[in-house]
Order: C-alpha cells, then structure tokens, then sequence
C-alpha cells in the first residue's frame, strides 16, 4: 500500500486569502492512501521543505502531494526536497490551486474551496500510480551555433567563445553588425555606436574560437540537445575570398548603381559591393540579381580589373554540415512596412516622410550626406522636422498592438540631435505616452525638453505635401484641439517587427513564435532565455523588442545558458518521456506524423510468430529529441505509447477522482 | 449590361445635368437602364440621424423594388450608393435587424441583388471599351478626381483604396485626360452644412479647392450631387480663403466622359455649373 | 471653465447605451485623439471627438447631449477609418445625435439649423416619397429666421431648370407614411421602456 503524504500551501495570502486551505488538508487526510495531510504558510521556503523532508521520514512516505502554485513554478523544487529525503523525485505530484483556483475563482472562495479539494483529490489518484523515474543521460557536443551577426549574436558567440567554446555565426548578410552598424548614437549616453560595434565585429572575425559565416544562411536543423547537425547554405559570393584582398577596385569600377541596403534607400552602392567601409569581412559579393553580367551576360569589368583574379562567376552555393550542442538564435528585428497601410502618411510617396532608421543614416557621419541633416527631395537643411511616434506601434487597425519600446529613446535622441545640429530648426514630436523606463532614460528625455523639442500629445491624422513642405495635420489632446504644423522633414517611428523569414526559420529549427512571430521562451520570467526547445536559446529582438543594452544582457544571459550545458560532457535528460510498446504497435506511424518535435522513427523489429521469424515496422521515440508533450499518446491508436510521468493508467485515475 | 436605375432625389433636379450624362454614356457604353418605378429617398443623412432603423428601412423599401425586377440597381448618387449598399451590408450582417425592417417596410427585400456604384458600371466593360468610345481625347484637360466620403468609406462598401483610390482616374485616363496626384480627393466637402451652416462649411470646402489649384488642376471630376453644389456653387464664396485662385469647373464624372465620347454640351448639360465650363470646352476643341 | 463633477449617478450607464446601440468598443479607446486630428469640421467643434469618447466613458451624459459638436459631425466617417482600435467613432456619434432626439435634448448654437434642416427633410420625405428640394429649402429660410438667405442661389438654380415648383409624387407615398408610422411606434415603445 503506497503511503501518500499531502502539503497544502497556502502561498500567503495567494492561495490562503481564498482557499480555506486548513479544511482542504482536512478533506484530503481521508482520501485513500493518504497518511499525512497538512498546511504550511509558505510550502516552498526553507522551513516548508524541511517540514516535507521531515514527514516523510517519520512517516514514512512513498508519495507525496503538493497543493500549491502552478508546477511551471516549483516542481523542481519539490523533486529536490524529495530527492533529499531519499525518495525518487518523480513520485511526487502538484495539485495546482493557485492559477488555477484561487486567482481564477476569488470571487467565490467557497466554491474555489470546493474545487481545491477535487484537485487535490485528482493528484492523490495520480500519486497512488506513480512509478519511480529515473533520468539517462546523452552526450554533449560542445560547439554552439548562433544564428544572426548583429549586436545579439556577436555577443553570444564572443561569449561562448571566450569561455573555452567553438562558436559557428551564421549570418545572412554579406557583413556582420547588423542594425547597430547602421545607428549614429546610443541613447543614453549618446556614445557612438560604430565605436562599440565595429570593435566587436573585428574581435568576432579575429577569435580563434569563432568561425564565421557570412553570406550564408541555415537550411536544416536535426538533431536534438547537445547533439544537433546543421546544414548551413553558403551563398555565391562570386567572389573568391581566399584570393581577394579587400582593394576596392571592382567596385569602383562597377558600372551598375542600386539603393543600398544599408543606406535604407537614401544612398546607392554596386552590384558587386561591400556594405559599408568597416564590414567585416570586408570582401565584397556580386548581388547577381542587379550584375550586369548575370542579368544581360555582357560586363565583367570586375574580372578585368581585379588584380588577384579572385572574381567567379561560376561560383556556386556550398552546403556546410556542422554538429553542435546549442543553438542561440539571434535573428533581431526588421522595420515594420509602413508604407504598404499608412494611406494618410502618404503610402510612402512622400520623399521628405522617412523612418527613424534612415534618419539614422541621414545623421551618420559615414552616411549618404556625411552626417549633414538634409532632406531626401532637395538636399535642403529642414527648418522644422517632426517625429511621429507609435506608427504600426500599438495600432491593431493598420499595424501592431504592442509597443515597440525603443522608440521613445531613440525618438528623443534624434530631435536632441535635430536641435544640436540645426541651431534654430524647430523640432515637433507627436506622442501617445513618453515611456523612458531604464537607467538614465527618463533624464535623457527631460533634457531633450529642456534643449527645447515642442512634445504634442496625440497621433497624426494626415501628412500631406504643399509646396515644398508637408502639413501634419495631428491633434494635441491636452489642448483638446486639432493642430497642424509645417515641415520640412517628417520621421516615422515605425515598429520593431521580427526580421524577415523570422517564422520560417522558426520552423525550421523547431521553435514556436508568438501571435506576432517573435520567438516565445519557455518561461517570462523562470526562463526568459531558452526557447521551448530544449538546447535552443534566445538573446536580442527575435525574442521581443529591445534596445541595445537588453540586448546585450539577454545575449550574454544565453551564452551563459550555452556555457552551463556545455560545463559537462554528458546531461542528464528528463525522463518523462514517450515510450512505445512495441508488441502492442502495429506501425501506422500516426504518431510521428503529430510530433513536433520530429522524435518518432520507424524501426524495424524482428520476432518469432509461430515458429517463423518476421520482421516488422513499429514506431521509435528518440528520447533525446521527445519533449514529452504527449501527443502521440493520443494519436496511438493501439494505446501502444504511454508518456512517463503521464501514463494511461494515472491520466485515467485523474479523471476518475474529478469526475466519479 | 441591364440594371436597375435608381437616380435619387437630387438628379431630379438640382443634379438633372448628372442624371443625363449617367443616361448618355451608360447608353454608348450598352448598359440598358429601367428606372425602379415608385422609387422614394434613400434617406440620406438625415435619415440615419434621426433612427437608424429609418434610415434602414427607406433604404430597404427601394432595394426591395429593385429586387422585384430582379436587376442589380446602380445609383449614381454617391450619397444614394452609400446608404443602399450600406443597409444591404448591415442587413446582411443582421439577420434580426433584417427580419425587423422588412416587417417595418412590409415589402421583404432577400438580398438577391447587389448595388453598384457609378464607377463599378463604367469600369464593369475595362478601360478598353471606354477608350473605343471615345471619339475626342480629353487632351489638355488636368483633372482632380475627387471622391469625397461616401465612395470610399465606411471600409464595407469602398469602391477603392480610402486614402488614394485610384479608379475614378483610371477611367478619366482611358478617355485621354491628365490627372493629378492631389493630397484632398477623399477629404469631406462639408456636406449639408453648406446649407445649413454655411460659414463652417466655407472653409472645408476652400481647403479642397485649394489643393487641387494647387496640384495645377484645371477642373475637378466628382460623382456627388452635394459635392458638386458645394465646389461649384459656393466656389464663390470659398474663393475669399484662396489666395492664388483661378475658377476651377467641376464637371461630373460621366459629364467629362460625354465629352470624350463626343456629346454635345447642352446634351450634357455642361451650362448647368455655376463656375463656367467653356474653359474645359476649348481645351478640348 | 466650470468644475466637472465626476461622481455622477450610474456611470456605466451611458457607457453600455452607447456601446449597445453603436455596436462599437468605446472601452478600448485609449485617447490618442487621431479622430479629433483629422475630423473635418473639428474646427467648428464645442467638444472634439476624442473628449467626447473619454466623456463617454466618464459618464457625462449632459454635457454630451448638450454638444454642439454630435450635429456638426457630417459622418465623413475619417475619423472611422483612420482609428487604431477600430473604433467606428462615426457610429457613437450618430447614436449619440439619435439619443439626444429621442431625449428631447434642446440642440443649441449651430446644431439648431442642422437638426432643423433634417426635420424638415424627413418631413418632405414623408410627405412626399422624394425631396422636394425647393419648399424644403423655402421653409428651411422661414423657419431659421433668413428669409432671403440663398436669394441668388436659388435664383440661379431656377435659371438652371435646376429647381421643380411641384413634387414628383411617386405612387407609394403611402407606403412611405407607413413606414413612419411604424416607426414612431417601434421607437415609441422604445423610449417607454
């Protein structure tokens, strides 16, 4: 006879201040099997668990039922206190009756009593049928993957890198650095960015630890925690980097001009080209889409007048495998396309309506005007600019409902830098609310007051050009009045949305996304930088908007999660799992074609059926792949899977003791 | 193409010149029209003011008596369009509000037909047919098509893009005019408060005419009865606010397409407009 | 400017009304006053559209019944169409204008001659199937007290042939009194409950 010992917990006021938690213990000591039913104001804490360790040797438990928080919350916890009183860990089960009871149903504490007592009398049943579990162990490659070479994966990788690992950055454009190459200043120091980028892409290039790939994007995943196997797609750069020295000549010579990238549109580069004098690394690449020679098959400047003879026209794309631990995605953030639903700013036809990020250009010393403020149509200095804030932010209608969160900052930097550099120029931002919080952010804004930037509380309506100015037509709610203004330049700050292909790749490695397809953790705030998938992290904006010093925290957080799987060779792996009978399987394989995570295989097995051997298919689970989320259980239609922890047998008795 | 007709009070009368230009060019351009007998006020804003079961059901009673001839029912009147297209959306949307108005009408409308606006007729053939037609390219002509509210909001009966629809110049282009890109097309003209409050609408009205002078439009197309008496008989009034004004025609639509078609003016009624329109005349030889 | 007192009786009152008979979320306003911002006649306004859904939210029935600014309104429907929340404010506008009919709320200042304007032509409506443009407009004059305002428009107009001295009366005029009739009924049962 098992002998179950039951803890309810009354979480302070949490559980306790609607739960009648003494009668639940009450209620629970006459359930079958149970020895021991008890209360204890914080069932977590130091003196909570030993009150278990305790109870279960003097009376001598074989089970053991905490009624508390959400098991996301404390299982772990409770395993270890069991695992101390020399119990296996697995033979202990939650009864939620925090999240699920006491915070959902506070308005009718005693129907939440009630329903607590069923809980509880639902784990009791399950207890009476658990089974010790013991955990095996996989091994560990100890080499991780980060995807993505902007500020986040650079950090990540020199990280890792530095902490004794091999690291492999994959980035998809031809250069590393990312969004924050492209910024003039960080808010709100107002340091310059190249001055903290540049640095981290040459000591990125340089570690001997770190192998990069530029150019290049990541095609397959398989695999599973510390034991995953990457194909990674090198694009043609037709260009042949062992032979080329970086000299420039090719595209001087370059006869095909298009907007650049990494100007936003506001300045040209080649068809053959690198993206900014400090890429890293700093060889060009033919965009085959715009060369000459690949569209129209006349040209080859570039072959002529290289002088190492490194161009290649021939050059194909590589698949690169690699085997790696960990990966770390760090895929950032792309602008939002204002330009394709804000009809009343202009759909984008307006030369003089740019985004904050092409601002950025605009001021960069490096940029198309070498960090003069001038408008795109005329080349004239604005007299007056206006900043919208909270386009696609927060807008459900045309764009998103959350706030991107860096634009207060970096909107308050450009109308100081408006002010600095333009003495006189008037500078107009129009808000919904001014959120600053973050060290020193709240007295960066207050000075761009104070420097004398006009702040309007309200949204634009309509931008519309008359003669060689724009009108904003918006509305400044303290005042209760419409109001309008000219300008010279209008700058949109429009919303971090995850960078393109974010959804795509997240299918590709085995992550889930969020409604707006930045990538979901597996906890907030328990663990805010793993994905749902055991062995994949996440550092930067593709996990949610961030600025830059977020950012760098997040990415530095991951790699530390890296280094933590990588301290062993070997990890133990959970050992609620899926597990297939195989003389009840009969191979249908419905079961692999639910799995997420792509950990069911047919395997062949051989048996004596009447004397006669035969052979035949059933169904495999990869325990390191498996996450145990069960549905194959559900899919099996022989009942031939049972989920460790979760078999037929104790799902069945739970619903019994809620429903019987 | 046959259709039910629906003119609307207005082209009755203040708008009879709208009224013959829609019948002309529909004609050459094959459309058969059979005016629904006994057909009374879509309500107009007034309707849906006071009661919007009202306005629902002066709506319905005429969308009724299209449905009995089994035709779907162009009305030309952009006002008209709106409030029958909208009342067969929100009908539909509602099956209890449905059932309440065909009782309070006492003649049941089905939904079985549809309601077309004056644009969705001429654009139903292409452009190519309109070009076939036309016999004297509206060359010279620098038009500012303006479509005010009602064809373009609310988004359940928009017969193009609410911010910079572009279907009214597509068809002024296939009969050879120039259009402007102009920043006030779908700006509100101030609507009856010409009528009833004349010195607040004055200055809506002005804000339009002033864009479009300043686009360097020489004359403006529209497909509204009310915004027609509001560009073209109170220019005189709006010009004060206008500082670099020059008279600016305002024709119909289909006005400007009878023209290109080779109608003659008085056919179409182009002595009807407050701001002279022999301007446009001349352009057009 | 008089002091507000916001502790009025059944504050959710107004706030479900409206939400009811728009069909509209006035709850997920959250103020940034992009209707107020391009709203044609907003410069004509006592109240601007966005204080208008916030009072709404406050429950400040009189002041609202009391605004000039729910007649002005000419249901451009901009601010509909440009609202992040989807809000069609266009709609609360309209439900408020019919609440303060059906509440015999007094318009004032200029919504005088814009309800007055669309008494008069429901009434021609009623009367006669289709607006008869020219005594409505006859009548319009008398009653707000300007006789000979739109002497030379009119005159115009008449030149034109753009004015008719008689109604076209389409046969059906009776059913369109019924459809009044029933009407005043339906909405008078309404109002009693």
């Amino acid at each position: 006879m098992k002998r179950i010992g039951v803890f309810v917990c009354w979480c302070g006021t949490n559980i306790g201040g609607v739960v009648d938690v003494p009668q639940v213990a009450k209620a629970a000591s006459s359930f079958p099997g149970v020895v021991l039913a008890t209360d204890y104001k914080y069932m977590c804490s130091e003196p909570g668990q030993e009150l278990i360790v305790q109870a279960i040797r003097e009376h001598r438990l074989t089970r053991v039922v905490v009624a508390a928080c959400t098991p996301r919350l404390h299982e772990n916890t409770f395993r270890k206190t069991l695992e101390r009183a020399g119990l296996n860990p697995y033979l202990l089960e939650i009864a939620n009756i925090r999240e699920q009871c006491a915070w959902a149903h506070q308005k009718q504490p005693g129907r939440a009593t009630e329903k607590a007592i069923s809980l509880v009398r639902r784990a009791v049943a399950k207890a009476s049928r658990l089974e010790p579990l013991f955990a095996s162990t996989i091994p560990v490659t100890r080499k991780a993957l980060v995807i993505g070479g902007g500020i986040a994966g650079m950090q990540a990788a020199l990280d890792i890198a530095d902490a004794g690992h091999q690291v492999i950055l994959v980035e998809r454009e031809p250069t590393i650095g990312g969004k924050m190459a492209m910024l003039d200043k960080t808010f709100p120091t107002l340091d310059c960015s190249a001055c903290i980028c540049t640095p981290k892409m040459v000591a990125v290039a340089q570690h001997p630890s770190i192998t990069l790939y530029t150019y290049a994007e990541v095609e397959k995943v398989e695999g599973y925690v510390g034991n995953f196997e990457v194909t990674i797609r090198q694009k043609a750069r037709s260009v042949d980097h062992t032979k080329c020295t970086g000299c420039g000549t090719c595209w001087e010579k370059c006869p095909t001009r298009v907007p650049s990238e990494f100007e936003q549109g506001l300045g040209t580069r080649k068809a053959i080209y690198v993206s900014f004098p400090q890429a890293v690394p700093n060889k060009p690449v033919i965009d085959r889409r715009h060369c000459r020679y690949f569209a129209a098959g006349k040209c080859r400047v570039c072959e002529k007048v290289c002088p190492t003879g490194a161009i290649d026209y021939q050059q194909g794309d590589q698949l690169i495998k690699e085997k790696v631990g960990a990966i770390v995605m760090a895929t950032g953030y792309d602008l939002f396309e204002w330009e394709k639903v804000y009809g009343e700013y202009g759909y984008g036809r307006y030369p003089n309506v740019i985004t904050s990020l092409q601002f950025e250009r605009l001021i960069n010393a490096s940029g198309p005007t070498g960090g003069k403020i001038l408008r795109p149509s005329d080349g004239k200095e604005p007299q007056s600019v206006v900043f919208v804030k909270c386009v696609g932010s927060r807008d459900p209608a045309k764009g998103k409902e959350y706030c991107s969160r860096i634009c207060c900052m970096y909107t308050a930097k450009h109308a100081h830098q408006v002010l600095e550099k333009l003495p006189g120029a008037r500078v107009y931002v129009f808000y919904m609310d001014v959120r600053t919080a973050g060290k020193a952010y709240e007295e960066f804004y207050l000075r761009t007051l104070q420097d004398g930037a006009h702040y309007i509380r309200g949204r634009v309506s309509k931008i519309y050009p008359e003669g060689d100015r724009l009108i904003v037509r918006g509305v400044d709610t303290l005042l209760g009045r419409q109001v309008e203004v000219g300008a010279d330049l209008v700058v949109l700050a429009t919303a971090v949305v995850p960078s393109r292909g974010a959804a795509e790749l997240a299918r590709l490695v085995g992550i889930s996304c969020d409604q707006n397809d930045f990538y979901t953790e597996a906890h907030p705030k328990l663990r805010p930088v793993e994905a749902n998938t055991a062995g994949i992290f996440l550092a930067g904006a593709c996990q949610g908007p961030k600025d830059i010093p977020d950012t760098v925290a997040q990415a530095s957080a991951a790699a530390a999660k890296v280094c933590a799987l990588f301290s062993r060779e070997e990890m133990a792996a959970e050992p609620t799992v899926a597990q297939v009978n195989q003389f009840l399987c009969y191979g249908c394989l419905e079961c692999q074609k639910v799995c997420p995570y792509r950990a069911i295989e047919p395997v062949t097995v051989s048996e004596n059926a009447a004397g006669k051997k035969i052979e035949r298919t059933v169904a495999s689970v990869n325990s390191g792949l498996c996450q145990g989320c069960g549905a194959c259980t559900v899919a099996c239609k022989p009942g031939a899977i049972n989920l460790k922890g979760f078999s037929n047998e104790q799902v069945l008795a739970e619903v019994d003791a809620l429903c019987l | 193409m046959r259709l039910a007709y629906y003119p609307g009070c207005s082209l009755e009368t203040s708008a009879r010149e709208y009224n013959h230009s829609v019948q002309l060019v529909g004609r050459l351009m094959g459309v058969e029209f059979h005016e629904i007998p006994d057909w009374s006020c879509c309500g107009a804003s007034a309707g849906h003011t006071t009661s919007r079961l009202l306005a629902l059901a002066l709506a319905a009673r005429n969308l009724a008596l299209a449905e009995e001839m089994g035709l779907d029912v162009v009305a030309p009147c952009a006002a008209c369009y709106q409030r029958l297209a909208l009342a067969r959306h929100e009908l539909a949307a509602n099956p209890s509000l449905w059932e309440r108005v065909n009782g309070i009408t006492g003649r049941p409308f089905n939904g079985t037909i549809r309601v077309k606006s004056i644009v969705e007729m001429l654009l139903s053939a292409g452009t190519e047919k309109i070009k076939s037609l036309v016999v004297r390219p509206l060359r010279g002509l620098k038009v500012a098509a303006y479509y005010g509210c009602l064809l373009v909001r609310p988004r359940a009966i928009q017969i193009d893009d609410a911010e910079n629809p572009q279907v009214m110049e597509k068809i002024l282009r296939a009969a050879g005019a120039e259009v402007v890109d102009w920043t006030h097309k779908t700006e509100c003209c101030g609507a009856s408060l010409a009528v009833s409050n004349e010195e607040v609408a004055i200055p809506i009205i002005s804000r339009i005419l002033k864009a479009a002078l300043a686009a360097g439009a020489n004359c403006i197309a529209c497909a509204c009865p009310l915004c027609h008496f509001n560009l073209d008989i109170r220019q005189a009034k709006a010009k004060r606010f206008l500082a670099n004004y020059r008279p600016l025609p305002v024709l119909y639509l289909t006005q400007l397409l009878g023209l290109a078609m080779g109608q003659g003016e008085r056919e179409l009624g182009l002595e009807a407009h407050f701001v002279e329109t022999r301007s446009i005349l001349k352009m057009v030889g | 400017m008089a002091t507000l007192k916001l502790d009025v009786e059944n504050p959710r009152e107004l706030l479900e009304y409206v939400q009811r008979e728009s069909g509209q979320p006035v709850e997920k306003c959250y103020q940034c006053g992009k209707c107020t911002a391009g709203c044609t006649v907003a410069f004509a306004f006592d109240l601007m559209p966005h204080q208008i859904m916030h009072m709404i939210r406050l429950g400040l029935r009189e002041e609202i019944l009391r605004a000039q600014s729910i007649w002005l309104c000419t249901t451009c429907v901009i601010c509909t169409a440009r609202c992040p929340q989807n809000i069609d404010v266009a709609a609360v506008m309209e439900t408020l204008r019919i609440l303060a009919r059906r509440q015999k709320a007094l318009p004032t200042g200029k919504a005088r001659p814009v309800a007055l304007f669309n008494r008069l032509f429901l009434d021609s409506i009623r009367k006669h199937g289709r607006l008869f443009e020219l005594a409505t407009m006859v009548l319009f004059n008398l009653k707000s007290g300007h006789l000979f305002r739109e002497a030379e428009t009119g005159w115009f107009m008449w030149r034109k042939g753009k004015l008719k001295l008689t109604p076209t009366r389409p046969r059906g005029t009776e059913e369109i009194e019924r459809i009044f009739a029933r009407l005043q009924e339906v909405e008078g049962e309404e109002d009693r409950r």
